[in-house]
């Protein structure tokens, strides 16, 4: 039997029960490897439950670098009983079965490709602990002690970690800290040389920061300035609220005690956005985050603030649908939903963070683009980014700007445009570009008074039936849609290298959370086929002139995303056709969207099978990396 | 018909003390059916509005889908108005009161707005004790969709063409009482005298003050078997006590002495007075309030007038312990951590 070996690049994942307390235990674990400056991502892949389901914390490492899924087991610490059996036919053949050896395995169990490693994790700890409630916690930790002597890990970073949770509670800590020695000296004891894995420290992550893509978009929110927050809990973006309220707690308090924000739990979805949409009515930056089922009720708001031009900061941090779908796991497939959300002709700006970094910059960008625009503004996170802890570079913040509030005019100004008897109204299009000027109430006794409505309006925001003003009016909106192409943020380019067997370098699109499993799937493809596709991240829609100039270059055209329907390509189509020319013939779709976080193996094969079509040139080199899984 | 007001104004009527004229309060030509209930309210609005010298643009006036959230366009044409969409005025209301408590918030809705369509954010709005005026045009039926029943139509009523409503009606009013509104009263559009100080009131008190308004529609829902009808509510309305409100710093020259006149101490210093046809249950008490609106119910009357007042009610700002400035006069200096903070938050991830 040949072992996995390697250092600083496996997969390892801890099958456990939700509930048992091994979520901190597990983050222990991912953490302390961060900060021995390794490339790690986890993934907490977590049932739609409170206690006694199945729970798998999956943490690679890499010396790519790659912050990617990659697809694959190495190492199973399997201490869920539920899923023994899955957990064991899943790992990859040379890989270590770690099991609580207290009992004794199924005598079907009889793999030969792969190392067991029984430690008796329920035995020790009864030894060693007394008190029911005390012993499954402190056998999470046991465990983490157990894999870190296998792995040959340094003890300290972990003993630093225990140190900074329990740092108010020094007998837990102790505890702790000889639960993680009991599994460590056990592991050295018995099972020496069983493992040919290794962790050794390296300084490659630095200046990063592992954080959780709802942290970063709540303080995103929170440096913008936003005073008004409506809200109702849904998972996965609950918190993002809960994040901004702890934040603001401790950074929006005036002399008095007295928060400088409202932050509203709403009765349900409908009304958190109307709220925002009430705040941002009246000069306020306000905000709200849901998911999927919170998004739908929300589209009749949203077509009001798109027709009445009422900014709006919406975080939509995705699961997977239809309907109440896999309320615990990860997918993009609200794209469409959001693109057009609202009966009428509507469409909304959308924003694509892919890291954490960006998720708290967009969020920031956001209020400036829906008060720059006045109009309703989505920021498209998902589960995986939302909720798990990705190595990140950190968040950056420049003290010299100023926010954009957009056009609005105070008493000042409207003393000064009634001096010039120029005209003003509130959906009069002055600039020529589509945006009006809009006035906050009580701002005047005597000017700038105008009566917002969802029924069709004129310039002057008067009701009307009338044909050529409705038509006017939306057409002005669509001018308006133009100017929003230029302002939002522009989508990144990698320039590609012209392949043997193809005509032109073929483009790679994809956007969000797909980043760093595309990214390492790219890599691979350059390094095993000599291929290297041009690559466009997206980062916002309306789509700028840069992406119809990609899709008019670049054959195939390939767009990788978490959905099964490939509602971006159907966008890029809708949207780019008729500007670029490009045929849907030629735009290619790779959509993998099981819920589990996007694996690059996975991507990596998806891309191979549709490049084969298209003359992909014969492997040159295959590394353990390239396999699919 | 006319579509244009006559610019004439009686040159006798002064303005009022904060310098404005009556017709500062006003707005366009009402385009409900003549007759219309709603158009009385309208009236009463900007006379309660003038009397109170209020600024109007000091005033956001709000308002859902119906005939009803139509009105806020025939009044405070110098006030920001906002007709949202069917049934979620309480929700723009919410927002906007957040981002600036300085301001007067009039929200209008109708009896389907709130108690069909709208009857999740109106139980909300009401737990919140937003500081708001929330009425309710309230005629048993939907207009704009020609005449179907609503959910406060009476059970037992019955419509021009002679159907018998069977379910049973909601009670704004009640529900209000129970869900913690500071301030609730009903009246009749057919009853200035009565509506006009209840409004005036209603604009003073701190907190959420609910408005129940039967406000008969002439075209479905007039017909004497129909209980939102002008000869029914007539015939079997009472009143729970004649209503006076002497506003914050206005000098009180009555004097009641008859022992059944109760005087409440709104927030603003502005005084209630009620007079009572004979002692009775204070309406500070909620289940006392409830009491005799069931009361009357039994006995096929209609309370009308102040119903419940909690003169202490907290607001939304004072639950949530917001600043006193408006949120949205605040910049970023107030609002933004900045740079070096988020150096520390980085450091706090690594």
């Amino acid at each position: 039997m040949n072992k996995i070996e390697g250092t600083n690049d496996f997969v390892i994942r801890f099958a456990t029960v939700n509930g048992s307390g091994s979520a901190s235990a597990n983050n222990l674990f991912a953490r302390s490897l961060f900060r021995m400056g390794l490339a790690v991502s986890a993934k907490n892949i977590f049932p739609s439950n409170i206690q006694g389901l199945p729970t798998w914390y999956e943490v690679r490492v890499s010396t790519s670098g790659s912050l990617a899924r990659r697809g694959g087991v190495d190492m199973v610490v399997a201490v869920n009983g539920q899923t023994l059996r899955q957990d064991y036919v899943s790992l990859e053949p040379g890989g270590y079965f770690f099991f609580d050896s207290s009992k004794q395995l199924p005598e079907d169990f009889t793999r030969s490709d792969i190392t067991l490693i029984g430690i008796p994790l329920t035995l020790l700890v009864n030894e060693a602990f007394a008190g029911s409630k005390q012993r499954p916690l402190l056998q999470n930790i046991v465990y983490v002690g157990a894999v870190a002597a296998l792995l040959d890990m340094d003890l300290s970073m972990l003993k630093n970690g225990i140190g900074r949770q329990f740092a108010k509670k020094p007998a837990l800590a102790e505890a702790n800290l000889k639960a993680l020695e009991l599994g460590h000296s056990y592991a050295r004891e018995h099972h020496a040389d069983a493992c040919l894995l290794r962790v050794r420290g390296n300084r490659r992550t630095d200046n990063a920061i592992m954080m959780d893509g709802n942290t970063a978009a709540a303080l995103g929110a929170l440096y913008a300035g936003a005073t008004v927050v409506g809200w109702y809990p849904i998972t996965p973006s609950t918190s993002v609220i809960e994040a901004f309220a702890r934040y603001a707690g401790r950074f929006r308090l005036d002399e008095e005690g007295r928060l400088r924000v409202a932050i509203v739990q709403a009765e349900d979805e409908l009304a958190a956005i109307g709220m925002v949409i009430g705040a941002s009515w009246n000069g306020a930056r306000s905000f709200t985050a849901t998911s999927g089922p919170g998004f739908s009720l929300m589209n009749e708001f949203l077509g009001l603030a798109y027709f009445a031009e009422i900014p709006a900061v919406l975080i939509n941090v995705q699961r997977v649908g239809p309907s109440t779908g896999m309320p615990t796991r990860t997918q993009q497939s609200d794209v469409l939903s959001c693109a057009y959300a609202s009966h009428g002709d509507t469409k909304h700006v959308l924003l694509f963070p892919s890291t954490p970094a960006e998720c708290f910059e967009l969020t920031a960008t956001a209020f400036d683009l829906a008060e720059e625009l006045q109009t309703p503004v989505i920021v498209l996170s998902d589960l995986d980014l939302g909720m798990n802890e990705h190595v990140s570079p950190p968040l950056e913040w420049n003290d010299e700007l100023a926010y954009q509030r957009g056009r609005v005019l105070d008493a000042v100004a409207l003393a000064v445009l009634a001096e010039k008897a120029e005209k003003w109204g509130r959906y009069l299009d002055r600039d020529g570009d589509g945006i009006p000027w809009r006035t906050l109430p009580g701002t005047d006794p005597e000017r700038g008074v105008y009566f917002t409505r969802g029924t069709s309006h004129n310039e002057f925001s008067g009701y009307t039936e009338d044909s050529a003003e409705y038509v006017k009016n939306m057409q002005r909106l669509s001018l308006k849609w133009e100017t929003a192409k230029l302002k939002v943020p522009a989508a990144l380019i990698q320039v590609g290298e012209t392949t043997p067997g193809f005509a032109t370098s073929p483009g790679l699109i994809y956007y969000g959370t797909s980043y760093a499993a595309v990214e390492e799937a790219a890599a691979l493809l350059a390094q095993d086929y000599g291929l290297k596709p041009a690559i466009l991240r997206l980062r916002a829609f309306p789509f700028g002139p840069e992406v119809a100039d990609f899709l008019k270059q670049h054959r195939p055209i390939i767009v990788v995303e978490q959905n099964r329907d490939g509602q971006m390509r159907q966008l890029l189509i809708n949207e780019c056709s008729n500007e670029c020319g490009v045929a849907p013939v030629d735009v290619l779709s790779l959509t993998l969207y099981d819920g589990m976080p996007l694996a690059s193996r996975e991507v990596l094969s998806g891309l191979r099978q549709l490049l084969d079509e298209h003359g992909l040139p014969e492997a040159s080199s295959q590394s353990r990396q390239g396999e699919s899984a | 018909m006319s579509f244009t007001r006559p610019s004439f104004r009686n040159p006798d009527i002064q303005p009022n003390a904060a310098g404005y004229s009556r017709r500062d309060y006003e707005g366009l030509i009402s385009t409900l059916c003549a007759g219309c209930g709603h158009d009385s309210i309208t009236s009463a609005i900007i006379q309660a509005c003038f009397e109170l010298s209020l600024p109007p643009h000091r005033i956001a006036k709000l308002s859902g889908i119906g005939c009803s959230s139509k009105t806020p366009a025939y009044f405070l044409a110098k006030s920001h108005g906002f007709n949202s969409v069917h049934g979620r005025m309480p929700a723009i209301a919410t927002g906007a009161n957040m981002a600036n408590r300085d301001l007067i918030y009039l929200g209008v809705s109708g009896d389907g707005d709130t108690a069909s369509i709208g009857m999740g954010q109106f139980v909300h709005v009401v737990r919140r004790n937003l500081n708001m005026v929330y009425i309710v045009m309230n005629n048993g039926c939907y207009g704009l969709t020609k005449g179907q029943y609503s959910a406060t139509a009476d059970k037992g009523s019955r419509s021009r063409k002679g159907a018998v409503n069977l379910l049973e009606s909601i009670d704004l009013c009640e529900m209000a009482i129970q869900l913690g509104a500071g301030f609730v009263g009903r009246s009749f559009s057919g009853d200035k005298e009565q509506l006009v100080p209840l409004l005036k009131a209603a604009l003073s008190h701190h907190g959420l003050s609910f408005l129940d308004v039967i406000s008969p529609c002439v075209t479905f829902n007039n017909n004497p078997e129909s209980t939102k009808s002008y000869h029914w509510v007539r015939e079997h309305r009472e009143e729970s006590s004649g209503l006076d409100f002497v506003p914050f710093r206005q000098t009180i020259n009555t004097s009641y002495s008859d022992g059944t006149t109760e005087a409440i101490t709104l927030h603003d210093e502005s005084v209630i007075y009620l007079h009572k046809p004979k002692a009775g249950p204070s309406i500070t008490d909620r289940r006392m309030a409830i009491d005799a609106l069931e009361d009357h119910k039994a006995k096929g009357r209609l309370l009308t007038g102040a119903l419940y007042i909690n003169p202490e009610s907290q607001d939304t700002h004072d639950l949530l312990n917001t600043c006193r400035e408006p949120l949205n006069s605040l910049g970023k200096d107030e609002l933004c951590p900045g740079a070096t903070v988020l150096a520390q938050i980085n450091e706090a991830y690594r």
